[in-house]
């Protein structure tokens, strides 16, 4: 029978001289792809930045490093642009049009994901079908909707559609939901809680990765949207968000690179900020969905 | 504290047309711990969930203590559940979860703690109240959950499999608990469970489904001695009961060389049940083959090949045969159970 074996020490074993050899050989070689990779990606932020340092002179010659470095730049750019007025009108389109898809998108998903009633999913299928509809196809009907009312050259054409539900997000939650095990549910029932109840103590923060994600998605999309704030407020300068502002200060300061770029980086900032922040939430939310767990 | 009174309580699942329940009718007293006891999809859970308010009723009614509550939400039958997975929310404290139904139905924040506090107590969770699920261990959540469930002193309590996630040796532990607190709370008790073990050891009584219906209900000594048919016969006990096809001859059965005898107008085959401790290593009987010698200690389970099917029978563990070896088995006069083979119900035993 075997027992404890004698007490000889422990002697931790070494892999042999040639597997050691090969598998750090093998992380060299996956090290270096990655590194390349990454290198690839930051290259263009880096120039970006770079440029943003420089003086004008510098920016239009060959030099890489800038020398000496002009962080006066970034203050040219406030000097010579509304940059204010605009990251206020990008906020209100972005903050407001984020709150709005969550929610309005929360209980629609809610409702395709967990009651069951006629007709859930001819809806459900409804909605996969705006999802593949890009928004060059509705946006001509839209843009005549919008100039009945008077409403072309203000934010709201931008931001009122997003309190109506946004189809990408409906489909995230709804797969998320239905990860929910429903004996959350049941067990919530039992104690008392309605529907509604339910919905926003029990489902809401078992699906905080989830919404987080659809939240930042939003952010994200209404921040970098160019197409829709050009159609709706393009002609009212008052009215710019920073994506059309940018595209206007190249285009006025074309052959000043380092101020453009200044500008540039100023508008990536926030968003590189807020996905450093957020990057877990970003990730979970997107993993969750597929995997269970 | 309440009865529960199940009156021909049918359930049919939308899109089928097969009875998930079909007309139970149980009567459960106050202050009773029945077990619910099935193979999968006997219907078990669809009926506890019934209770609950978690399923329609379709057809018949169900009453807690003399009021009808077929119709009503869960939330208004007064009765509390324990899930199998717990359903105990990640982002809350044990605290927190235990309190939860207080929280819904708006009791104020010092009896909330204060029973909080009781239950915890009542449980041996207090230097846990402060930590996430998360952090416990399976027998710890499970705790948590019965908490969260008692805090709410409700009419009934209802169990879903609340111990099937928790291994072996706890579940014995926990199984020990939930009756030693069921019998001080004194508060009616339906109890799901696939394990006849669990049911024949926590129950007052057991009600044994199969197929949707109700096969038998009574104490676990009856269901035991005196299987109303086949299936009850089969399923409780372990090892299951041998059920050997024999063919009746004037008024008796011959057995490895025992005879019993049947009621008067048995014709042809009929069905010998005989638990395993009901057939002995003999010189004659029964000639079989060994296939598999189980030793669980002091005895032993062999399973053997005979003509008449696998038999399996209980023996001292030092007496135990070799496998391969040519064995017999004698059934143990005046210990047979018959059945009729066609409906497999039991047939009247004739006084010995």
């Amino acid at each position: 029978m075997t027992t404890a074996a004698a007490t000889a020490p422990l002697v931790r074993r070494r892999a042999p001289a040639p597997v050691r050899r090969k598998r750090f050989l093998i992380a060299v070689a996956n090290h270096s792809i990655l590194i390349a990779i990454a290198l690839a990606f930051i290259a263009p932020f880096l120039f970006i930045l770079l440029t943003s340092l420089m003086t004008t002179n510098q920016a239009l010659s060959a030099d890489l490093w800038p020398h000496p470095f002009r962080l006066q730049n970034f203050a040219d750019v406030f000097s010579k642009a509304p940059l204010a007025r605009w990251t206020f009108n990008t906020m209100m389109y972005s903050c407001l049009a984020t709150i709005g898809v969550v929610l309005s998108s929360v209980p629609v998903a809610y409702a395709l994901a967990r009651l069951r009633w006629r007709g859930r999913d001819v809806a459900f299928m409804v909605v996969l079908i705006a999802l593949m509809l890009p928004p060059q196809v509705t946006v001509v009907p839209l843009y005549v909707m919008w100039a009945k009312l008077h409403l072309v050259g203000t934010l709201w054409p931008l931001i009122v559609p997003n309190w109506l539900g946004d189809a990408f997000s409906i489909f995230l939650l709804r797969q998320f939901f239905l990860t929910i095990p429903e004996e959350y549910l049941d067990a919530a029932r039992v104690d008392g809680c309605g529907e509604l109840r339910i919905l926003f103590t029990v489902v809401t923060r078992l699906a905080k990765p989830a919404i987080a994600a659809v939240a930042l998605f939003s952010f994200l999309y209404t921040f970098n949207d160019f197409f829709l704030p050009l159609l709706y407020v393009g002609e009212n300068s008052h009215n710019w968000v920073l994506s059309l502002g940018l595209a206007q200060f190249r285009s006025q300061h074309q052959v000043q690179w380092n101020l453009t770029m200044a500008a540039t980086v100023l508008v990536m900032a926030p968003v590189i900020i807020l996905f450093f922040v957020a990057q877990r939430a970003f990730v979970e939310g997107i993993t969750l969905t597929g995997v269970k767990g | 504290m309440a009865s529960v009174r199940y009156d021909q309580a049918t359930r049919i699942y939308p899109g089928t047309d097969v009875p998930a329940v079909d007309a139970l009718g149980l009567e459960i007293a106050d202050g009773e711990f029945l077990v619910l006891v099935g193979p999968s999809g006997s219907g078990k859970t669809t009926a506890l969930r019934m209770l609950a308010g978690l399923e329609d009723v379709d057809a018949g009614s169900i009453s807690i203590g003399d009021r009808d509550v077929t119709d009503l939400p869960p939330k208004r039958r007064d009765v509390a559940m324990v899930f199998q997975n717990y359903a105990l929310y990640p982002y809350l404290t044990v605290a927190a979860n235990i309190a939860f139904p207080l929280r819904i139905a708006r009791v104020p924040k010092e009896e909330r703690e204060r029973r909080t506090q009781e239950v915890a107590e009542l449980l041996g969770l207090e230097q846990y109240l402060e930590r996430k699920p998360g952090q416990l261990s399976g027998g710890q959540r499970q705790r948590v959950a019965m908490g969260r469930a008692i805090i709410r002193q409700p009419s009934v309590f209802l169990m879903d499999e609340p111990l099937s996630n928790l291994d072996a040796k706890l579940r014995v532990q926990m199984r020990a608990e939930i009756a030693a607190l069921q019998s001080r709370l004194g508060t009616t008790t339906v109890y799901v469970t696939h394990d006849q073990s669990e049911a024949m050891t926590l129950g007052h009584r057991v009600a044994v489904l199969a197929d949707g219906r109700l096969q038998q209900c009574d104490t676990p000594r009856e269901l035991y001695a005196h299987p109303a048919n086949v299936f009850v016969a089969g399923f409780i006990g372990s090892p299951a009961m041998n059920l050997c096809h024999v063919r009746a001859t004037n008024g008796s059965v011959q057995l490895g060389g025992v005879s019993f005898e049947t009621p008067a107008g048995a014709q042809g085959e009929i069905v010998v049940g005989l638990r395993p401790e009901s057939l002995e290593l003999a010189g004659d009987g029964i000639p079989a083959e060994v296939e598999v010698v189980e030793e669980i200690g002091a005895d032993s389970y062999v399973f053997a090949a005979a003509e008449v099917g696998k038999l399996v029978a209980r023996v001292d563990t030092r007496l135990a045969p070799e496998r391969g070896a040519r064995i017999s088995l004698r059934p143990r006069p005046g210990e047979a159970h018959l059945f009729d083979p066609a409906t497999g119900v039991r047939l009247p035993q004739p006084a010995l």
